[in-house]
């Protein structure tokens, strides 16, 4: 597929006078092992994610998407640069802090699901409320609203065994967006659905994820859905090596089912 | 999150009952075990908890109360005279030969309690009455004499046999807890049971006393030990000193101690891998929790909510089933059962300390677990 001419090389986006960037990465190294072992993943990442947009990381497997991920999430900690994610310099918090910001600020979805199979669709998508001491019944009755949301008012007492796989995504979207996080991280939402599930899942997260208090990163190696990203970053062996804006158009120009959710969305100029 | 940990136990059910039957099987081995071995140790000192009297006094090198060293007959008065004594009673305990009418010989106990108070008789009685000891020749046989003599139809009331060659006739059938060596008792007055047993110089077994109301039994115990120069035992000791005697003597101890050790490492060690096993196919929900911002002390909780509701309903299950076992295997005295409070709290402590301890090896599991695992 072809997309949309570089809006950026290797260096970082700026965005004078406009919110700050919900990430911002400069130089960041993070490597694994010691020794003759040791590999380094992340060799000196730039990137900037804005408010509001949708970024797909891409590359190839193995260049670092989901380590980049996970040191966005605090997950994983940075051995050199500067990380900022929403205003705040991650890598200097105490872990105790850094996991009360991570539940607090961000949703993740994850290619595999990840659902507590023990627990109905509803209480999934509670958990996040839950860790955060929100009553029970609260709790319930924000998942069940959110899984309205996302097309599943019907099936908020389902375990997901009784789920297909586009349904039990769409359950991880409601879980990752009930407690309204600023940063929405989604590792290769659509690599275990067909490529109509695909679709609707990204269209939901266009339509539902994105929003302008909140920044949305999705891994991903599906090229059917990069049309529905803000901009495109290519990661290649642990470099960001280009920002792209997003195609206009899906792949064979067809807009399928996620242009019945909404169309796809215009790619928003990046600054350069 | 305990609403979460719960259902995480309860609803994966397969996990869930293989966990709570690795923690049944643990819980009911070792205690239909160690049932059984109490059991066994009380059977063994039967003899003196069957007469339930509070002293006994007797030689002082005795080692257990079925090894009879006779006393002297004066004892009886030596032991009225100490002080703090309400009453002192002779008692006879010997082995003898019963001779039925169809020519059948059996072993038995046979026991001469105080003729005037009957000091030492069975509580319970199935058959007769036990004062119809003071008539001529009577006897009272327990049940396991009816069972190991030819059965109810040998053995009942009024049936005459011999007792080393000397008439005894039944008036009475009592109903006592089962001797260790499964030999039947024989009850009869003291005098009448001399008659009974060989010709010895000294036929005094025992002196059983009571301390008066006002005075401590230990100390009763000790002044009759320190002013006769016999051995004199409150019931509670004697029956240890007897349990100590088969342990050290018998191979019950080593053997029957082995296994029940074996049984409670085994089952522990499967309730705790069962459990440690439980956690780890786990570890990505937990990882994905962590992920989502779920402290590690809140995970802790859960695993330890977890560990402990699982081992309280395998505790209880288990419980149960060794009791049914014991209702149904030992409800007719054929098995040895006890199972005892402490015997109970024994397992309770050791079950939480299972509980405990494989929780910890996977709270620490936890701590170490990046919550990156979720993205791989």
């Amino acid at each position: 597929m072809e997309l949309d001419a570089p809006t950026a090389e290797v260096s970082p986006e700026e965005t004078p006078g406009g919110p700050p960037p919900a990430v911002k990465a400069r130089g960041v190294i993070k490597s694994f092992g010691a020794g003759d072992t040791k590999v380094t993943v992340l060799k000196g990442i730039d990137l900037d994610v804005r408010m509001g947009e949708l970024l797909l990381l891409v590359g190839e497997s193995g260049g670092g998407k989901t380590t980049l991920l996970s040191v966005i999430a605090g997950i994983l900690d940075i051995d050199e640069g500067q990380l900022d994610v929403l205003g705040v310099p991650l890598p200097l918090l105490p872990g105790g802090k850094k996991t009360k910001f991570r539940g607090q600020t961000m949703g993740f979805i994850f290619q595999q699901f990840n659902l507590l199979p023990a627990l109905t669709a509803a209480e999934n998508v509670a958990v996040p409320l839950l860790i955060h001491g929100t009553p029970k019944k609260e709790s319930l009755r924000r998942a069940r609203t959110m899984l309205g949301t996302v097309g599943l008012g019907d099936r908020t007492e389902f375990v997901p065994a009784k789920l297909s796989g586009g349904q039990q995504q769409r359950v991880a979207i409601a879980r990752a967006l009930v407690s309204e996080p600023r940063l929405l991280i989604c590792d290769e939402p659509t690599a275990a659905l067909d490529g109509e599930n695909g679709q609707k899942i990204m269209a939901i997260l266009r339509d539902v994820g994105r929003s302008p208090e909140r920044a949305v990163i999705v891994v991903t190696h599906d090229s059917r859905i990069f049309h529905f990203g803000d901009r495109i970053a290519e990661l290649t062996d642990g470099r960001i090596v280009s920002v792209h804006g997003a195609p206009k158009t899906p792949p064979g120009g067809s807009t399928g089912p996620a242009s019945d959710a909404g169309g796809p969305p215009a790619a928003h100029e990046a600054a350069s | 999150m305990n609403y979460v940990a719960l259902k995480m136990l309860f609803g994966d059910r397969a996990k869930y009952l293989m966990l709570l039957c690795g923690l049944t099987f643990c819980v009911m081995l070792i205690v239909q075990q160690g049932s059984i071995f109490w059991g066994l140790m009380i059977w063994s000192q039967s003899g003196i908890s069957n007469l339930n009297v509070q002293i006994w006094v007797t030689d002082p090198n005795i080692s257990q109360v079925a090894e009879v060293k006779p006393i002297a007959p004066t004892t009886v008065e030596r032991v009225r005279s100490v002080p703090g004594v309400e009453w002192a009673v002779p008692l006879y305990r010997g082995i003898g030969r019963a001779r039925l009418a169809n020519g059948e010989y059996h072993q038995i106990t046979l026991m001469g309690l105080d003729a005037s108070t009957l000091i030492g008789r069975p509580t319970n009685m199935e058959e007769g009455r036990i004062e119809d000891l003071r008539t001529p020749d009577a006897v009272v046989v327990d049940q396991w004499a009816v069972e190991r003599m030819g059965g109810p139809e040998v053995i009942k009331v009024g049936t005459i046999f011999e007792i080393n060659d000397k008439k005894a006739r039944i008036v009475g059938i009592a109903h006592v807890q089962k001797d260790f060596q499964n030999i039947p008792s024989v009850y009869a007055t003291f005098e009448r049971a001399t008659t009974y047993a060989p010709p010895e110089r000294r036929l005094l077994s025992y002196v059983l006393a009571k301390a008066r109301d006002n005075e401590p039994v230990e100390a009763v115990t000790r002044r009759i030990a320190e002013q006769t120069g016999l051995g004199a035992y409150n019931q509670e000791e004697f029956g240890w000193k007897t349990i100590l005697w088969v342990l050290n003597n018998t191979g019950i101890g080593i053997n029957f101690g082995t296994t029940i050790l074996l049984g409670f490492i085994v089952g522990m060690a499967i309730a705790g891998q069962t459990f440690y096993l439980f956690t780890v196919e786990n570890l990505k929900q937990f990882g994905e929790l962590k992920a989502m911002g779920a402290s590690t002390f809140a995970l802790a909780r859960m695993i330890i909510l977890q560990a402990f509701t699982v081992g309280l309903i395998g505790f209880g299950v288990g419980i149960g089933l060794a009791t049914l076992f014991g209702s149904l295997a030992a409800s007719k005295g054929q098995l040895p059962f006890a199972e005892t409070w402490p015997l109970l709290g024994l397992v309770f402590g050791s079950l939480l300390a299972i509980c405990s301890f494989s929780a910890t090896i996977s709270i620490i599991k936890l701590a170490k677990l990046e919550p990156a695992i979720v993205f791989r």
